[in-house]
């Protein structure tokens, strides 16, 4: 049973303006679809095929292609599931309360989180996790993600991608400009979910 | 009285050899590479991103360094992380607008080509075994020719904006040759295709800039 490409919720112009149709398509049928197709090869007849990918991230750390491709594959799963057309505001209930507790402000989150993902040099993703019950955020490089031990220890529930491919169309050399839209697209109701569902 | 004067001119011979960075002019027009390297790509990489490593290095040095960019880099593992990444931007970027030309010398001087022949067989197996290196670079990164200190080529890669004259790389050595394979390199002409801008890129580097690196590398 190989992996496959998850299907997106949305149309690939569902996401604009803040995330352009080009863009979503080439993200996600070439992208993604290539790390899918290499992590395929990559496990295929070693004693890694047939486990979960969460089982397969957890023990890659030495296999260059199984944690590049393997780490492309997850991470993109994620960045598809926490964005969504007429998304964006904020978090209520269980999740707003401890955005607070964590970081004081749903402001002061958002600027953390934002510069976690602008300070983040070359390829790689900003996290929000849940370690032990409270809210973290940190980032990674490359397709690094924190199941690996890589980043946050925790449970990642936000992803956001600042690999230049994940903007570059629309944004060119500005990814703070792609950060403050991606504000605009992050599906809370989903996020909130991951959350309880971690902590 | 001496003493002000002796602190004066201290100060004086301070503000002479600090060093302060600036943007190299490209020799050539943003379209000048058309159609290998598209005029968007071109004026966003050296204006924006090589400007902002420049102004970004000179913020992070201060208005009292007085290192060249050689000796920052050889010295690169005892500075920041931000030294280490804008240090790096502005030297890559350099090099890789001085080997790149809309009027290129296809084949490298005699001697280069001799070495070159002695060590890849010809000129095309190694541009072939330089272009596997960059595509198979994952994230970010360059893809190099260096002269070693032994003065044998070799084919690297850095990640980042890293390169093989700081002190912190494995494969150290003189570039002579620089490809940028950073996704803002490629991405507005060729997406996720690194491997059709690698094959493209040898119609614009100009074997007579990189051969006359390696002459001044090998008389150093």
């Amino acid at each position: 049973m190989s992996f496959e490409l998850p299907k997106l919720p949305y149309a690939y112009d569902a996401l604009e303006p803040h995330i352009d149709a080009r863009t979503m398509e080439i993200h996600h049928s070439k992208h993604h679809q290539a790390y899918t197709t290499n992590l395929n090869a990559a496990i295929a007849g070693t004693d890694l095929e047939g486990k979960t990918i969460e089982e397969i991230l957890k023990v890659c750390k030495d296999k260059p292609a199984v944690r590049n491709n393997g780490g492309g594959f997850w991470n993109h799963n994620l960045f598809w599931e926490v964005m969504a057309p007429n998304a964006g505001g904020q978090p209520t209930g269980e999740l707003a309360t401890a955005i607070d507790t964590a970081f004081g402000s749903f402001d002061a989150f958002k600027e953390e989180f934002a510069k976690a993902g602008a300070t983040r040099f070359g390829s790689g993703w900003a996290w929000l996790c849940v370690e032990e019950g409270k809210l973290v955020v940190c980032s990674t490089a490359n397709q690094d993600n924190p199941l690996m031990g890589e980043g946050c220890t925790g449970t990642a529930i936000l992803a956001m991608d600042v690999w230049e491919h994940a903007y570059y169309l629309n944004y060119q050399n500005r990814r703070p400009d792609y950060i403050n839209a991606f504000f605009n697209v992050i599906n809370w109701a989903v996020v909130a979910e991951k959350f309880v569902a971690a902590k | 009285m001496k003493k002000l004067t002796i602190l004066l001119a201290l100060f004086i011979t301070n503000i002479v050899s600090a060093q302060t960075f600036t943007l190299p002019s490209l020799s050539y027009a943003y379209n000048a590479l058309e159609p290998t390297i598209d005029s968007v790509t071109m004026r966003i990489h050296h204006s924006k991103h090589h400007q902002a490593y420049v102004t970004n290095l000179n913020k992070a040095l201060g208005a009292t360094n007085t290192k060249s960019l050689a000796e920052i880099l050889a010295g690169v593992s005892s500075q920041p992380a931000v030294v280490r990444n804008n240090a790096g931007g502005h030297y890559n970027h350099t090099l890789f607008w001085e080997i790149l030309s809309p009027t290129p010398i296809k084949t490298p001087s005699a001697e280069l080509l001799s070495q070159i022949t002695k060590q890849y067989t010809s000129l095309d197996s190694l541009q072939k075994m330089i272009t596997v290196s960059g595509t198979g670079l994952f994230g970010s990164g360059w893809v190099w020719l260096i002269v070693t200190p032994t003065n044998e080529l070799k084919i690297t890669t850095t990640v980042n904006q890293d390169n093989p004259l700081m002190d912190l790389v494995t494969d150290k050595g003189t570039p002579i040759l620089a490809i940028d394979v950073w996704e803002h390199a490629y991405y507005l002409k060729y997406q996720n295709k690194r491997a059709d801008y690698l094959k493209n890129i040898w119609k614009v580097i100009d074997w007579k800039a990189v051969s006359e690196k390696y002459t001044a590398t090998l008389k150093k």
